[in-house]
């Protein structure tokens, strides 16, 4: 792919983009950090989160759906939209059950990471508590879906990348869900296997190796020492 | 009525053969489980999985679309599936009481299965018919109006007594136009065919020139130029093209469409044939909404006839090459597929979520095909255009607003109905048309239009000031413009399709806080966090919806202030939850409920 000649303006810095990228993608690639959640440099956008939202030339716009154009001028580490950014993690935050302190993907999580990168400290909102049963009946495999951000990236690993389709999105609105194909409905039923793409791909705590706990002791872990903004993923 | 008479002791459903009729095409699964629903009653787990296993999709994938689709059932309903309509005009109305009438008397809870599974009532999102409600859906089919305390009385008998929805008194099931004011669109039709070969005569070219002339723009809310959108789809290369027409009428309040599909069909599906011809496609789609499943015999009967009238299928009008035809899909219920690329994703089965965008429909629309979807009355406003041309449109109403707008009044006035004028018409005109006296508010193009208050009244009907895409709803001096904003945001709660994180949250919330006030437990504070989540849903949702839930929010908190007030507990803080309640589970537990076990009752 080509680089473009002109580049666009991100937070007031000139950034290159090869023809195709989208905003985020450039600025990955360029090590800018653009919060984001259902965002992976492998898998297409989805547009889901919004945490990525930013200002194109003055419209709010997903920075992972958007294209790069020569002379955009993109802002995204504003105080107006780091505050969205923090609300809109509360949003996720007390939509779910997230209890961090017990939670084995703690320090690995990018939820969490996101979250202290933007300066929250507490859910703003009231708490939904829902009832979401987990789901022990694979081997090797734990689904807790009480951390579920539906983001799809388990879905779109599974169907695109392993060719076995394990997950797919259920109900709607406030009762929006993941569910796993398979007669039972459980996880154990299904041909997944702890090698396959989907098994690694989940940014939070929901698809978790089993008999792995505390293997990196907290502390050590991805996020501990260096914050998200820091280890932006490259693109391929 | 296969779905009563089979019930309870149904028989398995014929998966098979229904799969076959549809070709084993796995973008005809809505239609495939609407048509099994209607065997079947619900839809068993096991037939989800005969069904995924036709189609070759994942059981998981069928389990997604039925789930996401306010009229599928995965869980056994019963004999009798009643769903009020949910409206703040059909609540006017007295819907609440009459539910409440019917639940008792047919010894069922909201929501619920009775125990002998002969009936379940729930409510549903406004079914169209404001101007002659309270209205309520029998089994997803049959349209009732106009109800009263005497028929619910009666219909809980007849279900009683098992008798078929069939057998139900006949006036009961009768949807009325209530034209109270035509123009053009709702004049006497033309007679089928004039239109179209008034475009053909002009040419593609000319006709294209015509619409461009009329400045018309789609009625469905956006008021994208329509000349332009065929023009970019005629010019999107593909190897197919295809016209929808959106008749997802799903904005609460609205209900001129169903007129339209009711008495000027013809006009609909030849403004469809016009563009088809001027974009080059082959084929046209209706996507008719769930709760207008009655209209689909008679839609289907115009259809028929203009086939025989050479008006679709091959060498249309004797002009070789032209070949077109007409489909209708029918909805279940998602009030976001108006959305056209959600209306699409439905089309082609799948859970009716928004694109991402661009690309646009018109380069990249059903099935990968360059698309146009348009509303019912723009292509209706369409074929009046090729009769008459398009400086005669463009003569009609603003210079930016060109010809006439129906809108469906309902609420408070005495005569609701369907009111056509020229854009650039007076909200009061409408009001006085219409006798409504003591006017409050009036909601204009729905909850996520605008609502405006008495000393707005002076303003018009037009792109360029109030834009609509025609509901009209009035409210006297009596309602609580409260309560119809959390309404509202129960509707779009309810309607969210549960993609993106400030849509699927950000409605639940909101709920959460208007309830809490209507409560008596709202606070200052409560009013300062909706402005916030009005502020953030408006500015970073995936689509409109999310865009525009808060709008009625917004609108009735600035200009409606004393009717929030009035629900404060007090103008400072108050917890989020009501510690007293949070005490009931223990009460029950120990058997008190004596002065000294609630909190309230000791400070």
């Amino acid at each position: 792919m080509s680089e473009v000649e002109q580049g666009f303006s991100l937070d007031g810095e000139d950034l290159s983009f090869r023809l195709g990228d989208t905003v985020l993608q450039a600025a990955t690639r360029a090590g800018r950090y653009i919060p984001h959640l259902c965002w992976h440099p492998d898998f297409a956008a989805h547009g889901s989160c919004r945490i990525c939202t930013v200002k194109v030339n003055g419209r709010a716009a997903a920075a992972c759906t958007v294209q790069a154009a020569p002379g955009l001028d993109v802002e995204s580490d504003t105080e107006e939209l780091n505050a969205q950014r923090k609300t809109l993690l509360q949003m996720l935050f007390v939509e779910g059950n997230h209890f961090c302190p017990s939670c084995e993907k703690s320090g690995h999580c990018l939820l969490q990471a996101t979250a202290y990168q933007m300066g929250m400290e507490g859910p703003h909102f009231e708490e939904f508590y829902p009832d979401r049963p987990v789901d022990a009946s694979h081997p090797d495999i734990l689904l807790d879906f009480n951390r579920c951000i539906l983001c799809e990236l388990c879905v779109r690993a599974s169907r695109d990348v392993d060719g076995k389709n394990v997950f797919a999105i259920g109900g709607h609105g406030i009762g929006t869900r993941l569910l796993v194909n398979s007669d039972s409905g459980r996880l154990g039923d299904t041909d997944m296997a702890l090698a396959d793409r989907a098994a690694s791909i989940c940014p939070v705590g929901v698809i978790l190796p089993k008999r792995r706990g505390f293997v990196v002791p907290i502390g050590e872990r991805r996020f501990d020492a260096v914050p998200v903004s820091e280890q932006t993923e490259r693109s391929p | 009525m296969p779905q009563l008479s089979s019930a309870p002791g149904r028989a398995a459903p014929d998966v098979g053969a229904l799969l076959v009729r549809h070709g084993q095409d796995p973008h005809a699964l809505v239609q495939v489980l609407r048509e099994l629903q209607a065997q079947h009653g619900w839809l068993p787990r096991q037939a989800l999985a005969e069904v995924a296993a036709g189609l070759g999709l994942t059981l998981a994938q069928v389990q997604g679309v039925a789930g996401f689709y306010r009229f599928f059932h995965t869980q056994p309903v019963g004999e009798y599936r009643i769903l009020f309509s949910d409206n703040v005009t059909d609540r006017m109305l007295g819907s609440p009481a009459l539910m409440a009438d019917l639940c008792r008397r047919l010894g069922v809870a909201p929501g619920h299965v009775g125990e002998d599974g002969l009936a379940s009532v729930d409510r549903t999102s406004c079914t169209g018919l404001g101007d002659q409600g309270p209205a309520l859906l029998v089994n997803h089919h049959h349209a009732i109006t106009r109800l009263d305390a005497a028929r619910v009385a009666q219909m809980a008998g007849l279900i009683h007594g098992r008798v078929p929805v069939t057998q139900w008194p006949a006036e009961w099931f009768e949807v009325r136009d209530q034209i109270r004011r035509a123009d053009v669109l709702l004049a006497e039709p033309a007679a089928p065919g004039a239109a179209l070969a008034a475009a053909l005569a002009r040419g593609a070219d000319g006709m294209l020139a015509e619409m461009k002339r009329s400045n018309l723009r789609g009625r469905g809310g956006a008021g994208f130029a329509t000349g332009l959108k065929w023009s970019l789809c005629r010019q999107a290369p593909g190897s197919e093209h295809v016209v929808v027409c959106n008749a997802d009428e799903g904005e609460p309040g609205t209900f001129k469409d169903r007129v339209l599909l009711t008495r000027h069909a013809d006009a609909v599906f030849e403004g469809m044939s016009i563009a088809a011809y001027l974009i080059g496609a082959r084929r046209g789609l209706v996507y008719l909404r769930g709760e207008y499943r009655y209209l689909l015999e008679s839609l289907q009967a115009v259809l028929q006839r203009r086939r025989q009238a050479g008006l679709l299928g091959t060498a249309i009008l004797g002009h070789a090459g032209f070949d077109f035809d007409i489909q209708i899909h029918v909805g279940a219920g998602a009030y976001v597929c108006g959305e056209e690329s959600s209306l699409i994703e439905s089309l082609e089965g799948k859970r009716g979520t928004p694109r991402i965008r661009p690309p646009f429909p018109v380069e990249h629309g059903y099935l990968g095909h360059p698309t146009v979807v348009n509303n019912v009355e723009t292509f209706c406003a369409a074929t009046h255009v090729a009769l008459h041309g398009g400086a005669w449109w463009a003569a009609i109403g603003t210079t930016k607003s060109t010809g006439t707008k129906i809108h469906s009044v309902s609420g408070d006035c005495a005569r609701p109905g369907l009111y056509e004028y020229p854009f650039g018409t007076r909200i009061g005109r409408i009001l006085e048309d219409c006798g409504a006296t003591d006017t409050q508010a009036v909601q204009v193009g729905g909850p996520s239009g605008v609502c405006l208050s008495a000393f707005e009244f002076g303003r018009r009907i037009a792109f360029e000031d109030v834009p609509t895409a025609g509901a009209f709803m009035v409210f006297d001096r009596s309602r609580d413009m409260f309560e119809v904003a959390r309404g509202f945001a129960h509707f779009f709660a309810h309607e969210s399709c549960g993609f993106c994180t400030p849509c699927r949250v950000g409605t639940a919330l909101v709920v959460k806080r208007m309830d809490k006030l209507a409560a008596g437990h709202g606070s200052r504070h409560d009013i300062d966090v909706l402005f916030e989540l009005d502020k953030l849903m408006h500015a970073a949702t995936h689509c409109g919806l999310g865009a525009t839930a808060c709008n009625s929010l917004r609108d009735t908190i600035a200009k409606f202030r004393p009717a929030y007030e009035r629900h404060l507990k007090s103008l400072h803080f108050e917890p989020g939850f009501d510690l007293d309640a949070e005490l009931s589970i223990a009460r029950r537990m120990t058997g008190r409920d004596d002065a000294g076990a609630h909190l309230e009752k000791l400070s």
